[in-house]
């Protein structure tokens, strides 16, 4: 087979110029030969280092190939598949391309060998991604977009700083072990922070993911939050604090997604509970957990992919998403219902689907390790992710109340999209082998045994006999048309009204200055004209009458004064 | 309406039909509890029904705090509108977006 040295990242550009230069089946050809030939070829690819550079005094390595990185590429690839063929139908150039570089900046940045070219990707990442916000054209994504710009780019610059203090204490750039030393083991650890969605730096994503199109939300929740977890997983393997981080991650956001009605930022939210696990899994940092991580990572992409595609397919034939105006979407939907169940049930970790073989790596290494605190908010929410994201998501889209809406079944291209996802969830969670001889470190975890098979299956089914008991006894609550507020509500209206407060204070110092300066142009000028102003005693003309009676006075008393002195 | 097809929920008994198989499965998860013996990585795991309980509990907790959360935190949905203006209408904006453009 034609082979190529090149790193996906050129192949995925290439593919983004063809894309610009292209129009509709050539285009869409194009676009799914690339993943699929970069995809080919990193098989073949040998691991170690495949490019490399002199850059100044410091060694740079854009092309690495190793375990960890390999797992992140191969899921990125199908990921990139899946959207692709999920936005075949899509006119909007700016779109196709964004995706394109999008997908390519992703897979440069887990390939870097090196910290500095991990920063162009991780910019590159915020660059390209925006522009899906922005193609939806409304006005809250075009603010939401400049927001989302903004928050990205500062970690871009807090990653900058942090890597310049690293090079200077390190003398290299390697993009090893960091931990939490040092001025840039926080800077470097606030930057993938940020981008990882941590408690408090979270809200870009609950702002912006649901604002994005119908098929760049898909683009969205595969690679940014994954590419932190990577580098995570690359630079801070064991660090305690993630632990607790994670755990964190994982419990508070699944409140917000019970009460939240737009339907894909129920699934924006869950996505962060889900990065939850994951970040607990490194900060635990055995070879297990870190396998558990990994592994979650790789389902994650595929079955948050998987209902993002479903909820897109919803808003793109009726144009609502809404829990409180949708319902019995099935009658109408029974495939996009179907796959969404499936998402569901993998999300939810039912035995069987993907969720399963890998969330409950990281449970059980957290026991292991002795977090038993940790353990039970884990266990929380993985009842609280079903609740949400297994029942919630389908039952008001697909079920409910029947809303009236009657619409068509999802154009071919999603449908197969969401059916190749769908098949992918239930191979990794039924045959767990390949994925597992995948992992960066040896397995020897059997997911299937009876205790973990009851122990979830008790768990998921008394959370779903607690969802039918609130919905019966009506303390579920109503879905609702609002806004909840969340951490974003600090720069969005508090920080916003404190400039207006600080720009309104300023306002009346600077009147007062004004008046006061008013004030002294006043008295200088009443001043003046009173000397100087043409009837005042300095600055009047005088009539010409008068003018000559003075001189004839003046002259008569020369003339008395000359005569006299004789 | 009568001419469409009836679809399958229209019909409550085959709401009640799923209902009852959850019933079933509770219960009978429940039961398996008492046959398997099951390996326990943790003491609380001693405790019969553990994670069924836990998983009730946890989800009745999570949408009462939820519920209780609303009262401070909802606010109406145009809460944040007045972060655009006019200026933003020229930037070739809309309120419904270009939702039919990839029709």
């Amino acid at each position: 087979m034609w082979m190529t040295d090149l790193p996906p990242f050129v192949l995925f550009f290439i593919g983004a110029l063809f894309a610009a230069l292209t129009r509709g089946r050539i285009r869409g050809f194009i676009m799914l030969a690339i993943p699929l030939f970069s995809a080919a070829n990193l098989w073949m690819m040998p691991e170690g280092v495949h490019l490399q550079f002199a850059f100044m005094d410091y060694q740079l390595e854009p092309y690495k190939i190793d375990k960890l990185s390999l797992m992140f590429a191969y899921v990125f690839h199908i990921a990139a598949v899946i959207s692709i063929t999920y936005s075949l139908h899509v006119k909007d150039t700016v779109q196709q391309v964004a995706g394109m570089m999008y997908a390519g900046s992703a897979l440069g940045a887990v390939f870097a060998g090196d910290l500095l070219t991990l920063f162009v990707f991780w910019e590159l990442l915020a660059l390209t991604s925006v522009f899906l916000i922005w193609a939806r054209k409304t006005r809250r994504a075009y603010v939401v977009g400049l927001r989302y710009l903004i928050i990205q780019i500062f970690s871009g610059v807090l990653l900058l700083v942090g890597v310049l203090f690293y090079a200077t204490e390190k003398g290299t750039l390697d993009f090893q072990y960091i931990g939490l030393d040092g001025v840039y083991g926080w800077l470097i650890f606030f930057a993938i922070g940020i981008k990882c969605a941590f408690p408090l730096l979270h809200n870009w994503l609950t702002d912006a993911y649901p604002e994005a199109t119908p098929t760049g939300t898909v683009f969205l929740s595969a690679f940014t939050t994954k590419v932190a977890v990577y580098a995570l997983a690359r630079g801070y393997p064991g660090t305690e604090l993630l632990v607790y981080i994670g755990a964190a991650m994982t419990c508070f956001p699944i409140f917000w997604a019970v009460v939240e009605n737009d339907l894909r930022r129920v699934l924006a939210y869950s996505l962060i509970n889900q990065v939850g696990f994951m970040v607990c899994g490194i900060g635990i940092g055995t070879a297990l957990a870190i396998n558990g991580a990994v592994a979650h990572a790789f389902n994650d992409v595929i079955f948050k992919g998987l209902l993002f595609m479903t909820m897109g397919a919803v808003l793109h034939r009726t144009g609502k998403i809404n829990g409180s105006e949708l319902g019995g979407l099935y009658k109408s939907m029974p495939w996009t219902t179907g796959f969404c169940m499936v998402g569901a049930a993998s999300i939810s970790a039912f035995p069987l689907f993907s969720g399963f073989v890998s969330k409950s790596m990281v449970m059980v290494a957290a026991l292991e390790e002795g977090h038993s605190i940790v353990w039970l908010m884990l266990l929380f929410a993985s009842a609280g992710v079903f609740h949400h994201a297994g029942i919630k998501i389908p039952f008001f889209a697909f079920f409910a109340h029947d809303s009236g809406i009657r619409t068509k079944e999802a154009p071919w291209n999603m449908l197969i999209a969401m059916g190749f996802a769908s098949a992918l969830c239930i191979f990794n969670g039924s045959y767990p082998a390949v994925l597992y001889s995948l992992l960066p470190y040896q397995v020897d975890y059997v997911p299937y045994d009876g205790t973990h098979v009851l122990a979830q299956m008790q768990l998921l089914f008394f959370s779903a006999l607690a969802f039918v008991w609130l919905q019966r006894t009506g303390l579920y609550p109503p879905e609702l048309m609002s806004v909840n507020l969340d951490s974003d509500w600090f720069y969005r209206h508090l920080l916003k009204r404190l400039i207006q407060q600080i720009g309104y204070k300023l306002g009346q110092v600077n009147h007062r200055f004004n008046n006061q300066l008013i004030n002294i142009k006043c008295l200088v000028t009443s001043y003046l004209q009173h000397y100087f102003s043409p009837t005042s005693l300095f600055g009047g003309t005088v009539k010409t009458g008068v003018a000559v009676a003075w001189i004839s006075v003046l002259l008569l008393m020369i003339l008395i004064a000359a005569f006299s002195s004789k | 309406m009568d001419n469409k097809p009836k679809h399958i929920f229209d019909d409550p008994k085959n709401v009640k039909r799923v209902m009852h198989f959850l019933y079933a499965s509770c219960a009978l998860l429940f039961a398996l509890d008492f046959v398997i013996h099951r390996h326990v990585y943790h003491s609380w795991e001693n405790l019969w029904g553990f994670h069924a309980i836990y998983g009730f509990a946890g989800c009745v907790v999570l949408v009462i705090v939820a519920t209780w959360m609303r009262t401070f935190l909802m606010r109406s949905e145009d809460y944040y509108d007045d972060e655009w203006n006019t200026d933003l209408d020229e930037k070739n904006t809309s309120d419904t977006g270009a939702a039919n453009v990839d029709d």
